[in-house]
């Protein structure tokens, strides 16, 4: 592994809310072309490690570096894509068109005054094009399904064409067939586009048909590995058990 | 009509009101669409305090009331922040607390009670050149504000947590929101009073956002609506002696309703052009 394509590295990281523990002595290193998984129980602190990563969270102990930068001081925002568990205003009532949501993605590149020009109108046709979703465009964000909306804001995300796309649990409320299609793109991100994709999820079972590395918390990390290795790891099959029925094989 | 604006203290009001009205509905937009619509009205009875506080130590009360209403203001998100309160809860402490402070100071002068009632009611005939300043100078910071920032406070209205991923400063922004939010609401006290000035935020940009297809033209439409009700609210207060503040608020709503109604016999007809109705 070389210096380069490390792109985070989490060490010894802790953190707690008030009292409670939720990460402890945390190690993990992300890799360009990694399409990692963090999974494990309720609680575990997936979400908490994802927000600690990108400077949503303080880093209360321990080392976060983030292209060779400290989160709170991290300033190469275009080299990231954040898709959150979820958006806090994207109802019927929100006056934004899908072109207008997918180009808010674009503002990390520019320097003040942030101003679109014509020419990111092509940059978002064609972020709406690699979701499939380029119809769309006109329409009111709050128009459009649960699933429909997370394709609209992943192109938001790469908008930018990030080196590292994060998602913190994408396919919540998804059905099945269209959690199939998502990962599918996902996929198609990973390894047409080299987009490294970091991803916290519940959904170990679809998941591990799709992703090559998998890390496991459980307040520490109890397992970061390759898809074979985890598939026949005992101690990540001991902490999922009776929570997930776990399928490893891959397409 | 001519000559009913030939009137100073006419002229004095349309102007103030007019960009008053603006700011309002601008800001209003942005509000409602952040869940935080209250802040009008909370921010209305800290505003009372700071009144209250500018009569009892004979400062201009507009003033007094204006500092006490940004410092609540900047409060409001240092408590939500440092004690882990939702905002709606910060807000009704200090709202309490201003209007607490304005009761005690009212009782311990207890001869300021008609100078205090105007302020309550507003008295947008009764604006003084000074004001008239305030409003305009206020007007152009929030319409330079939002021209220079409007894809980040758009992108923070929609989404705050992608929002910092994008390298927007949001609490920085918040501030800036909750200031320009805290002036607004001491000048929009100037129209229509403590007592009503929430429904100038919101009542003009809830109209906006019943047709709007994008974000501007949320902004166009509360705008031109807050912009007529305040017109037509000081032609009847001139014609027909109307209160002028309750007016404005009810023409406001009488334009919600027409929108409202708009809005729902529109997606009437999309649906039967759809064939989901027949």
């Amino acid at each position: 592994m070389t210096t380069d394509s490390v792109q985070v590295r989490v060490e010894k990281v802790d953190f707690s809310y008030e009292a409670t523990h939720v990460l402890i002595e945390v190690d993990l290193t992300i890799t360009r072309g990694d399409f990692l998984a963090i999974i494990g129980p309720n609680g575990s602190g997936k979400s908490t490690l994802l927000k600690i990563i990108l400077g949503l969270l303080p880093v209360q102990q321990g080392n976060v570096i983030l292209f060779g930068q400290e989160p709170a001081h991290f300033s190469q925002w275009s080299k990231i894509g954040y898709v959150p568990q979820t958006i806090a205003h994207s109802g019927v009532l929100f006056p934004a068109s899908v072109e207008e949501v997918v180009a808010m993605g674009l503002l990390s590149k520019k320097k003040f005054p942030k101003i679109l020009r014509h020419r990111d109108k092509e940059s978002v046709e064609k972020a709406l094009e690699r979701v499939n979703m380029n119809d769309f465009r006109r329409r009111r964000i709050g128009e459009l399904s649960g699933g429909q909306q997370q394709r609209i804001f992943i192109a938001r995300a790469i908008v930018n064409e990030p080196e590292i796309l994060f998602l913190d649990e994408p396919t919540a409320g998804v059905d099945a067939e269209t959690q199939q299609r998502f990962y599918e793109m996902l996929d198609m991100l990973n390894k047409d586009h080299d987009i490294t994709i970091v991803m916290v999820t519940h959904d170990v079972g679809i998941v591990t048909k799709h992703v090559n590395k998998v890390a496991c918390l459980n307040q520490r990390l109890v397992f970061h590995g390759t898809h074979d290795e985890f598939c026949s790891s005992s101690v990540v099959q001991d902490i999922l058990k009776g929570e997930h029925h776990l399928v490893c094989h891959r397409h | 009509m001519e000559a009913i604006f030939s009137y100073g203290f006419m002229q004095r009001a349309l102007i103030a009101g007019l960009a008053v009205a603006v700011t309002c509905a601008i800001l209003g937009v942005f509000l409602i669409l952040r869940k935080d619509a209250m802040i009008g009205h909370g921010l209305a009875h800290v505003t009372f305090g700071g009144v209250a506080l500018g009569l009892f130590l004979q400062v201009t009360p507009i003033l007094a009331a204006m500092a006490v209403s940004v410092l609540a203001a900047l409060g409001i998100l240092k408590l939500k922040e440092k004690a882990g309160l939702y905002e709606d809860t910060a807000l009704g402490i200090f709202a309490s607390v201003g209007m607490a402070t304005g009761i005690i100071l009212v009782s311990l002068a207890g001869s300021f009670n008609v100078n205090l009632l105007s302020f309550l009611f507003g008295n947008i005939l009764a604006i003084e050149l000074f004001e008239v300043w305030l409003s305009l100078g206020l007007t152009v910071a929030v319409l330079l504000t939002v021209s220079l920032f409007y894809h980040e406070l758009f992108y923070l209205t929609f989404d705050p947590e992608s929002a910092a991923t994008a390298g927007i400063k949001v609490k920085r922004l918040e501030a800036v929101l909750a200031v320009l939010s805290a002036v607004t609401v001491v000048l929009g006290m100037k129209v229509v009073g403590i007592l009503l000035v929430a429904a100038l935020v919101v009542i003009p940009s809830a109209a906006g956002l019943m047709l709007a297809g994008n974000f501007r033209q949320a902004m166009l439409i509360s705008a031109v609506v807050a912009i007529l009700s305040v017109f037509l609210g000081l032609l009847s207060a001139f014609y027909w002696d109307l209160p002028a503040s309750g007016s404005i608020v009810m023409l406001s709503f009488l334009f919600f309703l027409m929108l409202f109604a708009v809005r729902v016999l529109k997606r009437r007809v999309n649906r039967v052009k759809s064939g989901i109705l027949s």
